[in-house]
């Protein structure tokens, strides 16, 4: 069981509180996460990552374990904390400026 | 008993403001989607409780939303707007080839006849349509493929497609207007477009009376008359007759001839209503005097209106989406302001009052009439 936090817009949009919390086939990465993510609540379909592309949006970054994990491949293995439901993975919104 | 409904895109959330008749006493609702950016909300004129909404930030994307009560409750549809095939480029800034890239939708018009279909005006432009409700879009890539395609040219607040409009009596034909391609005219549906733009002058293009590269504002007609179109260009306020094949400037005596809003009275087809704006960059009005101008003759000789407006200290800026009419026998009109206010006139114009003064900035405003 993958254990995910979203931002509060995302949150409000799936309609969800606290976090959430996904079966995800094989080795979990951010890439399998979000699909479970999208798969379990399509109206975050685009949200998260560009429609086209399928990358990361660029003001939304992945945390896990204390680690920014936005600039690594989206399709890497994620920790092994996430991984076994210790710590949980984090969508979070870049912070605004000004 | 007959009311209104003013659908309010602003810069923090969609809002819902009802009224009778009288349009004295309001209702207001929301915000809808608050802390994201809403263009555009609009009402199916066959089925006024299916409303759709764009909503969009840079962080999360776009969003479309629906309402199937009126506005009271939302639902988010298809958002997955794809280009059709290879995107090709158009030209960037700096005069280099550049991708097309989506960034949001502008503008949502639903269809005359049928609640499931609604087209959507995107920037990078492109016109979208969907015929199930907002489930699913599809490009009408005719228009971005057109020979010019390539050669357009996004303005300073990007390259977007704000102006869609249906001819009310030939549903073949859709004009669509372009910042800053100019406008633009179907005969079939999406599939082939021509530019409309000949008698166009912009002061900033390096052949002024090009055939594509103008700065359009917003174009509307009246469904009555739907060959005779009104355009509020960058400058210049400008009439056709022949649905867009040529153009004369009919700006007048406004005090300024640059803009972003234009409308026309619900019964009365050669009645129009402009706001002017101060430019280049200043975008308040003249004088700081908020004042809605209103020509009786198709343009030419404008009259301000001004009871309840603000005649003093007034540098707010009204968008190229924020003035509608209603069809309720004493036209009414409205308009919203980037300091957040939403006029309403009961008597076309004539005197004023704010619904509300206190919202985001204000980036869309229309109107359902109710029965």
């Amino acid at each position: 069981m993958i254990r995910v936090v979203l931002p509060a817009h995302l949150k409000m949009l799936a309609n969800v509180s606290g976090e959430v919390e996904l079966e995800v086939a094989g080795t979990p990465s951010p890439a399998s996460v979000i699909d479970a993510l999208e798969a379990t609540f399509p109206m975050l379909l685009g949200t998260i990552r560009d429609p086209l592309t399928q990358q990361r949006r660029k003001f939304i970054r992945f945390y896990a374990c204390e680690r920014d994990l936005s600039l690594e491949a989206i399709d890497v293995a994620l920790p092994d904390d996430v991984q076994r439901g210790r710590e949980p993975f984090f969508v979070v919104g870049a912070m605004a400026g000004g | 008993m007959s009311g209104v409904r003013v659908l309010v895109g602003t810069r923090k959330g969609a809002f819902v403001l009802r009224a009778d008749g009288a349009r004295k006493n309001w209702d207001v609702s929301g915000p809808f989607f608050g802390g994201w950016e809403v263009f555009h909300v609009k009402g199916s004129p066959v089925n006024p409780n299916r409303i759709y909404a764009s909503q969009s930030t840079s962080w999360f994307g776009q969003l479309i939303q629906r309402s199937d009560d009126g506005g009271r409750t939302w639902n988010p549809v298809g958002n997955q707007f794809l280009y059709d095939g290879v995107p090709g480029t158009h030209q960037w800034y700096d005069g280099t080839p550049h991708p097309w890239e989506f960034a949001r939708v502008w503008h949502l018009e639903p269809s005359l006849s049928d609640p499931d279909t609604v087209w959507a005006g995107v920037e990078d432009a492109a016109l979208f349509r969907s015929v199930d409700g907002g489930l699913s879009w599809s490009e009408l890539s005719g228009l971005r493929g057109h020979d010019t395609g390539s050669a357009w040219q996004p303005g300073a607040g990007g390259m977007c497609l704000h102006t869609i409009i249906v001819s009310p009596t030939n549903p073949r034909r859709i004009f669509v207007a372009i910042s800053s391609a100019g406008a633009f005219r179907s005969d079939d549906e999406g599939a082939t477009w021509r530019p409309i733009n000949h008698g166009l002058h912009s002061e900033g293009l390096p052949d002024e009376d090009a055939e594509v590269g103008h700065c359009v504002h917003r174009i509307a007609l009246h469904p009555s008359n739907p060959d005779v179109l009104y355009m509020q260009k960058h400058w210049d306020v400008m009439r056709s007759d022949n649905a867009g094949d040529s153009w004369t400037e009919v700006s007048g005596n406004l005090p300024s001839d640059f803009g972003f809003a234009i409308d026309v009275h619900a019964h009365e087809p050669e009645t129009v209503y402009v706001l002017p704006i101060t430019s280049d960059s200043e975008h308040f009005p003249p004088e700081g005097k908020l004042r809605v101008y209103r020509s009786r003759s198709g343009g030419n000789e404008w009259e301000p209106l001004t009871k309840g407006l603000p005649q003093e200290n007034c540098y707010v800026d009204v968008l190229r989406d924020a003035m509608a009419v209603d069809t309720l026998d004493d036209c009414g009109v409205y308009f919203g302001t980037t300091g957040g206010q939403v006029y309403a006139s009961a008597n076309s114009g004539d005197s004023w009052e704010p619904i509300v003064r206190d919202l985001p900035a204000v980036l869309s405003v229309e109107v359902q009439t109710l029965a």
